[in-house]
């Protein structure tokens, strides 16, 4: 089966309000920077691919709108996923393995600022057991915290040094939507929201949109001399019965580790689709990146679009390795409450 | 099932979310002269074809449409169809008619409803134009219009209304 | 293409759907016994009992069918306390969501503890369910747990 590269990846600055711009005006910029990046036009897609939750907008199959963001005449081989847009490359990356496709364009796109994302993302969870009681993002995310610090996984300080360092990072991130620097104090004063997760230790709202193209190996030479490959990409995904849950561990990162020999892998970079404080010394530990630059962009911690920051993680990874020179890239990605679905991808550039 | 006929082993699932909906540049743009009682559509700069209502971007080039063409009230139907089903909340009577319009210099229709004539004469290629409300009354919406109504002009042969070659 | 100067045209919009869905021979087991202030479980074959109760191991992918009753107490797993809730809580006054592992259960259910202290909590600590009066056959027919005294 053919290899696949990374060829192309931009991000919309991240809006904490997009105001007048809709979606479309999001993701059309994103998708033309991209184009003009690589010089050509979406006459050399061979397969389409976005990813988004109408839920965001609130209205069903509105993802469909998200299409007139792109040339659609003559007709075009599309697909969407209601997912991270990172689930959008993955079956990118199928088409074009499959032989269906060479070139694929994959975007991503979300405002959360419209609506209520507490309530939306509530509603994800089990009809019957779970979204009755309406709880939020934050506080399911928090009862994995809780866990981790009470068997001494991680540990208070790790979580305030990852804020820390992620407001650190941004400073290397034009489109990054928080750049304030936040001091230990600044940090201890802020109040919880759900115990032990403070405002800091949490996603901003975020808008935006993010575009990526990909080729086969047969085409990615027309792009660049130095394609970064997707080495390696797996995702699984543990059940929706989070009772029945151990949240001290995570079962799908083992199988990415053990599927893609991440242990023989000496990774220069990594990017986390971490969307809480705590996630990032968890997701270091069991990923063996303790010693690697990690969330260099800042993650997203300092800018977080919905159904974007999977598929910005895998970019992210995508721009060191081309921009730095760097071989191994590890990117990751995230679906449901307590990191219940992972995608690794390990991204390596060629020699 | 009607809610009567509840199985005991089905549960009410509510869904309520509420939103702050922002309309898009293009919309906005759009609504802001509809207001005023204009209807101005929008070009896209490389093919050139006029959209209204537009949504911002050519379909066929993937560019935003910038340019602004302020167009007549005056079009014909491309396609029609007799509703008799009532439209929840609105007060207007079955059987009516919804019909697709193509206002004159516009390269697409758009859905509105026609009135003040017998529902068997309706036909594709008839010659319409907007009756409006009281200007008192206009809001940032195409309901400003209350329906579309025939004028004493020739039919048109819709076959030429091709969307034009890119 | 970006244009902060246009007028923003907004407007508030709700959307409310309300959906019949049937629980199924298990699940409607589960909260016809939570009407009658039982908390039922499903026993796999290894023995191990899922609470709620489960209509398939999640690693065997075993359909459960037997039903036991457990509780109605249990212990706290993880909780999580919210200080100022959000519009769309249950709870209007501070509260903690919580992973609650029923007496003779295997796994956690989540739900909600109140009428304490936020520094009562503890992992390990005894709950009992708070029963509503109007019982509607859902998972609410718990109102909420509290703390064993």
């Amino acid at each position: 089966m053919k290899k696949v590269a990374v060829v192309g990846y931009a991000q919309h600055k991240i809006l904490p309000n997009a105001g007048a711009l809709n979606e479309v005006e999001l993701i059309m910029p994103v998708v033309h920077k991209v184009f003009k990046d690589l010089g050509i036009s979406q006459d050399d897609i061979g397969f389409t691919c976005s990813g988004s939750c109408d839920y965001l907008q609130g209205a069903a199959f509105a993802f469909v709108e998200g299409l007139s963001a792109i040339q659609t005449s003559p007709p075009i081989k599309e697909s969407h996923v209601e997912m991270d847009a990172a689930w959008a490359l993955y079956e990118s990356m199928l088409k074009i393995k499959m032989g269906d496709a060479d070139t694929a364009l994959i975007y991503g796109f979300g405002k959360s600022s419209p609506g209520n994302l507490d309530s939306i993302i509530s509603l994800q969870m089990d009809p019957y057991y779970i979204s009755p009681l309406w709880p939020d993002r934050i506080s399911l995310a928090a009862l994995q915290a809780q866990i981790l610090l009470q068997k001494k996984i991680i540990t208070h300080d790790e979580m305030m040094a990852t804020v820390i360092e992620a407001r650190n990072n941004a400073a290397n991130n034009p489109n990054a939507l928080l750049t304030d620097d936040i001091s230990e104090d600044l940090y201890r004063a802020d109040s919880l929201i759900s115990s032990p997760l403070r405002g800091f230790d949490c996603p901003p709202i975020s808008d935006g949109a993010s575009a990526m193209v990909i080729a086969s190996e047969d085409k990615a030479f027309d792009f660049t001399d130095n394609p970064i490959w997707i080495e390696g990409i797996d995702h699984s995904i543990e059940s929706s019965n989070l009772g029945s849950r151990d949240l001290a561990t995570s079962p799908t990162i083992q199988t990415a580790i053990d599927n893609l020999k991440l242990e023989n892998i000496n990774f220069d970079v990594a990017e986390l689709h971490t969307q809480f404080s705590h996630e990032v010394p968890f997701l270091r530990k069991l990923l063996n990146l303790s010693n690697i630059p990690t969330n260099l962009s800042g993650g997203p911690l300092v800018g977080n679009v919905m159904m974007c920051a999977g598929l910005d993680a895998i970019g992210k990874t995508f721009q060191s390795l081309a921009n730095d020179q760097l071989d191994h890239g590890l990117a990751h990605a995230s679906s449901g409450p307590c990191l219940q679905h992972n995608m690794v991808v390990h991204l390596e550039r060629h020699k | 099932m009607s809610d009567d006929q509840i199985p005991k082993d089905y549960k009410e699932s509510l869904i309520h979310l509420e939103y702050q909906y922002t309309a898009g540049s293009a919309t906005t743009t759009f609504l802001n002269q509809v207001k005023e009682g204009r209807l101005v559509g929008q070009a896209c700069p490389k093919c050139k074809a006029v959209y209204v209502p537009p949504r911002g971007s050519c379909p066929r080039d993937g560019i935003a449409t910038s340019i602004e063409v302020p167009l007549t009230d005056k079009g014909c139907i491309e396609s029609f169809t007799v509703v008799h089903i009532p439209i929840p909340g609105n007060p207007i009577v079955p059987p009516y008619v919804c019909a697709m319009i193509r206002l004159d210099q516009a390269d697409i229709s758009f859905l509105h409803l026609v009135q003040d004539i017998e529902i068997d004469q309706i036909r594709i290629g008839m010659r319409v134009q907007a009756v409006w409300k009281p200007k008192d009354e206009w809001t940032h919406s195409l309901e400003n219009i209350k329906w579309f109504a025939p004028i004493d002009e020739p039919d048109v042969d819709v076959s030429t209304l091709r969307f034009k070659p890119s | 293409m970006n244009d902060s100067k246009t007028n923003l045209l907004e407007a508030p919009f709700e959307l409310s759907y309300k959906y019949k869905r049937s629980s199924g021979p298990v699940m409607s087991k589960f909260f016809e016994g939570l009407s009658q202030k039982k908390i039922l479980g499903t026993k796999s074959k290894a023995q191990k009992v899922f609470a709620p109760a489960a209509e398939y191991d999640p690693e065997t992918r075993e359909a459960l069918t037997e039903l036991v009753e457990v509780g109605p107490g249990g212990t706290i797993e993880s909780w999580s306390w919210i200080n100022k809730p959000r519009s769309h809580h249950l709870l209007q006054s501070p509260f903690a969501f919580a992973l609650i592992k029923l007496d003779g259960a295997d796994t956690a259910m989540l739900h909600m503890i109140s009428d304490c202290d936020e520094s009562d909590l503890a992992a390990g600590k005894k709950v009992l369910p708070v029963w509503s009066d109007n019982p509607t056959e859902s998972i609410t027919d718990i109102n909420y747990f509290i703390l064993e005294t």
